[in-house]
């Protein structure tokens, strides 16, 4: 089972509901921090990392020796990644998508590949709990294939939990396509309910069973729960405001630690969502 | 030209709910929302559309089946697992690389240019505003920034502005960085939380890394103040300019809720004062008035 946590809008409470369903859960989980531009997790997971690696992509090394300059490998570049100028060829790797077309069309096989550090990828665990995140190197532009090879690292065994990034758009779906559930994090402000109306559109692209967690239920215009009933979105835990939760949030504390009232909550929370993945009328809660 | 971007490594520091108010208090000049994929600056803003225009990105892999021999070469190129085996592409995992449409021995593969999105210039009560729209599950959001932010440059030219406020996206990858690179300099909004200066310092590291200008404002400050003083130690060991303090105050959700920003919602409170010392030390940093000249235009005149 893969629960993806998602919201649109950034800074809604998405690691918050992902680590602490996880501590809840204990054992039988694994949390990937699929949010490789900023990954958070590990602030209050707080996991023993075992091993960290560094994720490379492909991009052309051309030989020179062999190269004749006929250009076909900048023809079929569609990313401006290559460029011949007289008899020079031109490698520009931060624009390279890794396609390999140019290794295929090039007729001298003069193209060999070498690699771009997209970033890194830590392994590590905390009672029992699997942790993965993805970090992306400072300076790389495309995060969706590091988010990928995080989740090919996944444990099919497991209940597997991911903390997704922000916004709608590619590295959002490569943290979402292919999950079970999609647990949507919000608040009730304007801000939270049109950002959460674009990722709900993101996730009936994907026809994905999804529900809601409001947080900060309290503030703001109301206008959430509204939307999420003319939807048929379920809501399924709401988190009030609570200065208290805000300060063991910027302690990197846990809530389910601090609070332990909490950790029932989010088990339950999990129980709904494991109902409403397995369950017919579930799936076509979000599959419009 | 001098262009402010506003960004924060994580989301919901407040760099919309700020972008605005600086909007009350700056003059003559373009606003930019650069957050293309999750944009409210307009929710603020209520911009009347004045131009519309379709963003064409990039272009998608379509198999024609009537003239598909079925020969498997495309799946076989295809590196990003986007061809299932009854030769459908999945226009999700398709990368827009053209690989199988170059290759394919029969040309049974269209590539189609895709609408990705549009993008708006727009009046609203501050002065004109360049946005954007992508669409949902859409890719080059890197670009569509760059187009924006140069049609928030040359409306700026066309009107005589010399500044341009840019609200930009969450995060480090392709969009911030399209956002960054050419910026006068980069106002990180941060919170003092564990997550607020993990992700302001890859943010610092960014900006140093295209060397540009960074500045700080801690906001929601007095949630944590041992956490805001780690924030502003680490501010000045990394030789970025501290703007301020501003308060955790619940005027920022409800002038949010009408469509307002913090200035026009009616309320005084201290936070007003704050973003304004905050907004001056901005506009009056060296950074942004590199010839020690602060008014150019009267300068020259």
């Amino acid at each position: 089972m893969i629960i993806s946590v998602a919201s649109g809008k950034g800074g809604t409470g998405k690691t918050t509901v992902a680590t602490n369903m996880a501590l809840a859960l204990g054992e039988k989980v694994e949390l990937l921090d699929c949010d490789v531009e900023e990954p958070n997790a590990h602030l209050f997971l707080k996991p023993q990392i075992t091993r960290t690696e560094k994720v490379e992509t492909p991009i052309p090394l051309i030989d020179l020796e062999k190269c004749t300059a006929c250009r076909k490998c900048s023809d079929i570049c569609r990313f401006n990644a290559i460029a011949v100028v007289g008899k020079k060829v031109l490698v520009f790797p931060e624009l390279c998508h890794s396609c390999g077309g140019c290794m295929v069309v090039c007729p001298e096989k003069a193209i060999v590949e070498t690699g771009r550090e997209l970033g890194t990828i830590s392994y590590g665990h905390r009672n029992g709990i699997r942790f993965i995140n993805g970090r992306l190197r400072v300076g790389e532009a495309m995060s969706p294939p590091l988010i990928r090879k995080v989740r090919a690292a996944a444990d099919p065994e497991r209940v597997t939990i991911i903390d997704a990034p922000p916004g709608t758009s590619c590295p959002v779906i490569a943290a979402m396509n292919g999950a079970d559930f999609i647990l949507m994090v919000t608040e009730p402000t304007p801000f939270g309910l049109h950002d959460l109306r674009l990722a709900v559109g993101a996730v009936r692209v994907l026809g994905i069973p999804c529900g809601l967690v409001v947080n900060r239920s309290d503030i703001g215009d109301q206008k959430v729960f509204a939307y999420a009933e003319s939807e048929g979105l379920p809501i399924l835990m709401t988190i009030p405001f609570d200065r208290r939760i805000a300060e063991i949030y910027s302690r990197g504390k846990a809530i389910v630690e601090e609070m332990p009232e909490w950790k029932e909550r989010f088990v339950d929370l999990y129980r709904k969502i494991e109902a409403l993945a397995t369950s017919r009328s579930g799936a076509s809660q979000c599959v419009k | 030209m001098r262009e402010i971007v506003i960004i924060s490594g994580k989301g919901g520091t407040g760099k919309t709910s700020l972008t605005a108010a600086f909007a009350s208090l700056a003059e003559n000049f373009v606003l930019c929302d650069a957050d293309v994929d999750a944009a409210d600056l307009h929710l603020l803003m209520q911009p009347a559309t004045r131009h519309r225009s379709d963003f064409m990105g990039g272009s998608k892999a379509v198999i024609n089946s009537a003239l598909c021999t079925g020969c498997g070469t495309c799946i076989e190129l295809c590196r990003f697992g986007g061809i299932n085996d009854r030769f459908q592409v999945d226009a999700i995992r398709c990368e827009g690389c053209g690989v199988c449409v170059d290759l394919c021995p029969v040309q049974a593969i269209d590539f189609q240019v895709q609408r990705c999105g549009e993008w708006f210039i727009s009046d609203t009560r501050f002065g004109p505003m360049v946005h954007a729209r992508l669409g949902i599950a859409e890719e080059n959001s890197g670009k569509l920034v760059s187009l924006i932010r140069k049609e928030s440059r040359q409306l700026a030219e066309e009107r005589g502005h010399d500044l341009i406020i840019t609200d930009g996206p969450p995060g480090i990858g392709c969009p911030v960085i399209a956002s960054v690179g050419g910026a006068t300099v980069l106002v990180i909004i941060t919170e003092p939380t564990v997550s607020g200066i993990h992700d302001m310092e890859r943010v610092v590291d960014l900006a140093s890394h295209f060397k540009v200008t960074g500045m700080v404002c801690v906001n929601k400050f007095d949630l944590n103040l041992e956490m805001t003083e780690a924030i502003e130690q680490l501010a000045r060991k990394r030789n970025v300019a501290l703007l301020g303090r501003v308060p955790f105050d619940p005027v920022f959700t409800r002038s949010m809720v009408e469509g307002k920003n913090i200035f026009e919602y009616g309320e005084q409170t201290a936070t007003q004062e704050q973003v304004r010392v905050i907004w001056k030390k901005i506009i009056r940093s060296p950074s942004m008035n590199p010839l020690g000249i602060v008014d150019f235009k009267a300068t020259i005149q």
